[in-house]
């Protein structure tokens, strides 16, 4: 007992006395098992992903949320962060790389750059103004330029109790 | 071995060849540079690097600007081509230097110079059905958001 009360989710399951049995709701205990699991797309386009990388690296480490697998494939992945400025010609990609990604997806938008265009929102001809304008429905804004690690698991935060507050367990 | 001194070498076979005042960048006519690449190229000295290949728009003409560099006799210089932008259009150095295949690409893709007998000439960072160059002072983009004036 003493060990199951140091699990974040502890007050989702009780444990009937006596019995090997354990009672919850599923649909609780399925979003708190995806919410602590969101593993991002190894992913960066500009000087954001830098900051993304320290976020995964141990001073800061991403890891303690259980986000800390990045994976190399977007079929395997959760969550994309859109780390940096998006050019016209990378859009193409980002957009296929979120089309590839299995549901349920979430997108986290790091930085001024993927929320509006930043400081290249005026007079340029290559850069898209934000993940939205590509047709990329956001979850989370993180704003920043870049943002700090800290900032970056803040926004993980918030996007696994919007994970949690989700009507259905599976989208 | 000075810049100065390859120049004097450089004119004495190519007499069209003149100095740059400000700059003292060797300004070459444009159908002589597979010759003076060549010749630069060559045992004597062996450039045989070519560090960079840019271009800046002086709007009755465009400037080639090609920095070679030398490992023999450690030396770098800085050769300038005008091009008239009615005839933008130029020998490819590729048969001397596998570097300037991107860096020819890149301009072409930004300046609008065609670099003739050139393996692969397409756009290299914009993407491939883009319009105009974005380089150019007179390139404007009807999707610009103006800055507010103060």
């Amino acid at each position: 007992m003493a060990v199951i009360e140091k699990i974040p989710g502890s007050q989702l399951i009780h444990k009937l006395p006596g019995g090997g049995i354990v009672l919850a709701a599923s649909g609780s205990v399925f979003k708190w098992a995806k919410s602590s699991s969101l593993w991002p797309l190894t992913f960066g386009l500009a000087c954001c992903s830098i900051e993304m990388i320290a976020a995964g690296a141990s001073r800061f480490d991403i890891d303690r949320f259980g986000s800390g697998v990045f994976r190399a494939s977007p079929r395997q992945c959760d969550v994309m962060i859109v780390a940096g400025t998006i050019s016209v010609k990378m859009g193409e990609c980002v957009k296929r790389l979120y089309a590839q990604m299995p549901e349920p997806k979430y997108v986290i938008a790091l930085g001024n750059c993927a929320i509006s265009g930043g400081i290249f929102y005026h007079d340029t001809y290559s850069v898209v103004k934000g993940t939205e304008a590509l047709g990329i429905p956001v979850d989370v804004y993180i704003p920043g330029c870049p943002p700090r690690p800290e900032n970056l698991l803040f926004g993980l935060m918030k996007l696994q109790e919007k994970v949690k507050k989700e009507r259905y367990a599976a989208k | 071995m000075r810049q100065s001194d390859i120049f004097e070498l450089i004119k004495l076979k190519f007499p069209q060849v003149i100095q740059d005042e400000l700059t003292k960048a060797i300004v070459v006519p444009g159908d002589q540079i597979l010759g003076i690449a060549g010749f630069l190229n060559s045992a004597e000295f062996s450039f045989n690097n070519l560090h960079c290949l840019t271009a800046i728009d002086r709007k009755e003409n465009i400037e080639l600007v090609y920095i070679f560099y030398s490992f023999k006799i450690r030396l770098q210089i800085t050769l300038k081509v005008c091009l008239p932008v009615d005839s933008l259009e130029i020998e490819s150095l590729t048969n001397f230097y596998r570097s300037t295949d991107w860096f020819e690409r890149e301009v072409y893709d930004l300046f609008g110079v065609k670099f003739l007998n050139h393996p692969n000439l397409c756009r290299i960072l914009n993407p491939s059905d883009w319009k105009g160059f974005p380089l150019r002072k007179d390139y404007s983009y009807p999707d610009f958001i103006k800055k507010a004036q103060y």
